[in-house]
């Protein structure tokens, strides 16, 4: 079996989580000038690590450019990024990925395809900002995201203490025809769910199903809180902070922006028309209660470090807002956010290792979504011929899937089809199917 | 003492790598068979390191190895395969005169045959090539035992782990960890993304030149060369040039065939000294890799000059004893041939002998010894210190007189146009200094021990060279522990020692002493 090889350029981490999703299922090599991550890679992954500058032709020629399939440039420098790809595409036909982080590169690279040499561009504040747009349309969803073309939808939602459904059992909690639970996190642990699982105030849960029996369950376990997220502030007018903006604009919302630069302020304010731009530190509790920052209904802190999100988000909690949001650049840092009150915590670095990940997989893969800083994942997966759920009830196929493993759904012909025990799967039915980290490779094999 | 590690998971890992070691007995159960010997000695061997290695199977059903858990089930493997490797020679040799043999005569008896069994097989697992066997014959032995003597040599030189991760998946997950602690040289050199296709790529090549000689030998044979190179003399050889084993099936070793044989195995043993993974690189087209790499190029330097040297040496007539081999004063194809073949076989530690080299003079031990000391390439299935770890050495002692002169010169050490790390040149000096302990601390315990059964007083050139054949997985010393001579004489204790020496010595010392200092000092 020939494997596709990839070439990762950029051992961050964004590349080691894309390096350590694809190690099970391809050819992985993996360029960084630091000798100290490449000597770490060398042991910690199932990848070839080679030391040097990705841009360099003959580094490329070296990592075996000319029979890989694909160059994925996701270092954290633009420029880097894309002098990579162009010098990969003087030496061999590859498919070129680039991560940007400014927008405006992606709007040149847009308006000619191609441009640069990249086949595909990776803007990771556009989608941070479309990430943190979604979560923010559900009330306490800590992670929202699509598939099979919008007709099913996938949500983690944390209960909480005065949730309704908390205690019941999981048979109890499934009032909805076209829903199904597909894990249930609890602390550490990862549970799956069975008729009899007890759900507990804290556990976070992931659901698969159609949007509007998730947003029925959404209005069921928050009682009654429920109502759209009209009043949005955002906190911080960074580069991020210009482009959650520019998404709810560009969807109709009315945000706030607050920012203390006051050129930067100026500059903003000319840039969205439909944004409020007010000048001010985000950390003057006496300004944010005058301007009813408390009675928003989502607070995004945007602002320049991971130091400055926390203070920033802590400090909108503690005045009373019901829903805070934080960008965090740090991986290890996210779980901390949550942990101590924020209502989600938003790592670019993760959506666009996930987005690339989504993207080198298509075809035998065509979604991933990556929960709970890649404990699990949910795929979308069209059924082949050879696929082991094939011609077969979901009772009988589960016998040889790994235990963690949770269909979600089916879509048939543009139809959500709710799988249950005596469902039969045929060949071109997209599965959406909620798995463990650790047997993703597998699965995605065996289906 | 509270020693972190997974003992179940490591047991379990180790149980598979026993279970499948068993199943390489099938090669001498198939031997037994078409010589008409006796078949049980084999089938029931491998009843029972099947039976231990399901036992150990069982301890974890899903096995999750760390850093420190491969560090521990690479060098138990090894024990292990020495302990499961004795098992024929125990059955074989029962109730007959063999020294390998288990004996029930009396307590003392005991113990000394399963020593000794232990002994022979770590030698052949470890591809060291020392015997304690009382006398080497197929007639004496069995077909079926001296061809798994040889097969113990092959399998042990390429890396026992090495192919445990080329055919098993479950073991490739760890493979990168495994390799390291397991193969020769200071780093790993991952060869392709996948480690799998690493160890079967190195594998592929170490088959491939093993079949190319033992079908040159047995060409030989037919061509009318070789009388004495039959089939299974061809491929018993085979199997124990390439891994840098030296056991052959007959006492006098490769003296015992024609000079075109001879001839023949010399590119086989420098070969077997190489970086394998030069090769790889040779197969995809890439031949400058190996005409560039500096290592290569020192290993190939020092044997020519070596040769020159020790050919000079035996041209003037240095040989004592001219039964084995013939004299060489004045012979130039003798004297060449004998310099070439026992510094091919020397350096790279194989250990086999074409002349009784430990008659020769002092001038031309002394080359031999030298080369000794030397080894053969990273990546290479030879023993000893390696040629690269020299080479580091020279050029960090040559920066040390230069930064001296120059206190404020920065010099970073280069190796074939790279920088050599500083954290990768005090591991290599490290290695280097606690080789030379080692081999003088065991040199002298070994002299130390009074308990001796040689027929004449062991001198302190003999005692030292028994610790170094056996920590450099070379084989044979010199005076009565030269190549047509014999371990058997020292005592359990110091048998003992040496199947210590021949382990650490193939798994490069330091993940065995790591294990020992991470379990005396409680993590």
């Amino acid at each position: 079996m020939v494997l596709v090889r990839v070439v990762i350029v950029g051992a961050g981490e964004v590349g080691r989580s894309i390096a350590s999703n694809l190690e099970g299922t391809h050819d992985v090599v993996v360029i960084d000038t630091d000798a100290a991550v490449i000597d770490d890679l060398t042991y910690s992954m199932d990848v070839l690590p080679l030391h040097g500058d990705g841009t360099d032709v003959e580094v490329l020629r070296e990592a075996g450019i000319e029979e890989a399939d694909m160059l994925l440039a996701c270092t954290d420098v633009d420029e880097t990024n894309i002098v990579a790809c162009g010098a990969a595409k003087t030496v061999a036909d590859v498919f070129t990925v680039a991560r940007v982080k400014r927008r405006g590169l992606l709007d040149t690279w847009e308006h000619a395809e191609g441009a640069f040499g990249v086949d595909f561009m990776v803007c990771t504040d556009l989608l941070t900002a479309e990430a943190i747009f979604r979560i923010s349309g559900l009330p306490r969803a800590l992670d929202v995201d699509q598939f099979a073309d919008g007709l099913v939808r996938m949500a983690e939602f944390e209960l909480g203490p005065e949730s309704p459904i908390g205690g019941k059992t999981v048979a109890e909690a499934d009032q909805f025809d076209s829903m199904t639970f597909a894990a249930v996190f609890r602390d550490e642990d990862l549970i799956v769910p069975r008729g009899d699982t007890r759900l507990e105030p804290g556990d976070r849960v992931v659901v698969i199903g159609s949007e509007d029996s998730i947003r029925e369950f959404a209005d069921e376990i928050t009682a009654g809180q429920t109502q759209d997220a009209d009043d949005v502030v955002i906190l911080g007018g960074s580069e991020l902070g210009f482009q959650i903006a520019k998404v709810f604009e560009d969807r109709g919302y009315r945000p706030r922006l607050i920012e203390v630069d006051h050129d930067r302020a100026r500059e903003l304010a000319e840039r969205l028309p439909n944004t409020t731009v007010m000048e001010s530190d985000v950390t003057d509790t006496e300004f944010l209660v005058r301007e009813h920052v408390d009675k928003s209904d989502v607070v995004v802190a945007a602002l320049g470090t991971d130091e400055q999100n926390l203070l920033a988000s802590l400090l909108a909690e503690r005045i009373g807002t019901p829903r805070t949001l934080a960008v965090v650049e740090t991986v290890d840092y996210a779980d901390l956010f949550e942990a101590v009150g924020i209502d989600a915590a938003i790592n670019p670095r993760e959506e666009v290792a996930e987005e690339i990940v989504r993207f080198t997989r298509a075809g035998q893969t065509e979604k991933v979504s990556i929960l709970e800083h890649d404990r699990g994942e949910v795929l979308e997966i069209e059924i082949g011929e050879e696929s082991v759920l094939a011609n077969r009830t979901i009772v009988e196929a589960a016998a040889e899937l790994p235990d963690c493993v949770v269909i979600g759904a089916i879509s048939r012909e543009g139809e959500l089809v709710v799988p249950r025990g005596a469902t039969t799967i045929v060949p071109g039915d997209h599965v959406v199917v909620f798995a463990d980290s650790s047997v993703v490779d597998e699965v995605s094999d065996q289906i | 003492m509270v020693w972190r590690v997974d003992l179940r998971a490591t047991g379990s890992m180790l149980g598979t790598v026993v279970t499948y070691f068993s199943l390489t007995m099938l090669v001498p159960l198939v031997v037994a068979i078409v010589y008409g010997e006796d078949v049980w000695v084999f089938a029931v061997s491998i009843v029972i390191a099947a039976g231990i290695g399901l036992a150990l199977d069982r301890l974890d059903p899903d096995p999750d190895l760390g850093p420190k858990e491969a560090l521990l089930l690479v060098s138990l493997a090894w024990l292990a395969a020495a302990v499961i490797g004795a098992i024929p020679y125990l059955l074989a040799g029962y109730g007959t005169e063999s020294t390998v043999g288990l004996s029930l005569a009396s307590p003392d008896a005991f113990l000394e045959s399963i020593v000794n069994a232990l002994f022979e097989s770590t030698s052949g697992v470890t591809t060291t090539g020392a015997t304690v066997l009382g006398e080497i014959s197929t007639d004496r032995h069995s077909h079926a035992i001296m061809m798994w003597r040889q097969l113990t040599q092959w399998l042990g030189g390429m890396g026992i782990i090495v192919l445990m991760i080329a055919i098993l998946p479950e073991i490739a997950v760890n493979g990168a960890q495994l390799m390291r602690s397991e193969a020769p040289g200071p780093e790993l050199q991952k060869l392709t993304p996948k480690i799998a296709e690493t160890a079967r790529a190195l594998w592929l090549i170490y088959f491939g030149f093993t079949v190319l000689c033992a079908a040159s030998l047995y060409g030989l044979h037919l061509a009318g060369y070789a009388p004495e190179m039959n089939l299974y003399n061809a491929i018993a050889h085979g199997f124990s040039t390439l891994p840098t084993g030296g056991f052959s099936p007959q006492a006098q070793s490769i003296a015992y065939f024609s000079a075109a044989v001879q001839w023949v195995i010399i590119p086989f043993m420098v070969i077997a000294g190489v970086n394998f993974a030069l090769f790889w690189h040779v197969l995809r087209g890439e031949a400058e890799a190996m005409a560039q790499n500096r290592e290569f190029r020192t290993y190939a330097g020092a044997i020519a000059v070596l040769i020159a040297v020790l050919f000079a040496i035996l041209y003037r007539g240095a040989t004592m004893d001219p039964a084995i081999g013939g004299a060489t004063q004045g012979m130039t194809e003798r004297s060449l041939r004998q310099a070439a073949f026992q510094i091919g076989s020397l350096m790279n530690s194989t250990g086999y002998a074409n002349a009784n080299f430990a008659q020769w003079d002092a001038n031309a031990q002394a080359i031999l010894l030298f080369a000794m000391f030397v080894g053969g390439s990273a990546g290479s299935t030879g023993g000893g210190i390696k040629v690269i770890r020299w080479l580091v050495v020279m050029k960090a002692i040559r920066r040390e007189l230069h930064t001296t002169a120059h206190p404020n010169r920065v010099q970073p050490v280069r190796l074939g146009g790279r920088v050599v790390d500083e954290d990768a040149i005090r591991g290599i000096v490290v290695f280097t200094l606690l080789y030379i302990v080692l081999f003088a601390v065991a040199g002298v315990f070994i002299m130390l021990d009074p308990n001796h059964g040689f027929p004449q007083e062991l001198t302190v050139l003999e005692g030292f060279s028994a610790s170094l054949a056996t920590l450099g997985n070379i084989g044979p010393g010199f005076g009565q522990l030269g190549p047509f001579g014999s371990y058997l004489h020292f005592s359990k204790a110091s048998k003992l020692l040496m199947v210590f020496l021949m382990w650490i010595g193939r798994l490069e010392i330091v993940p065995v002493l790591a294990l020992f200092v991470a379990g005396l000092e409680g993590d």
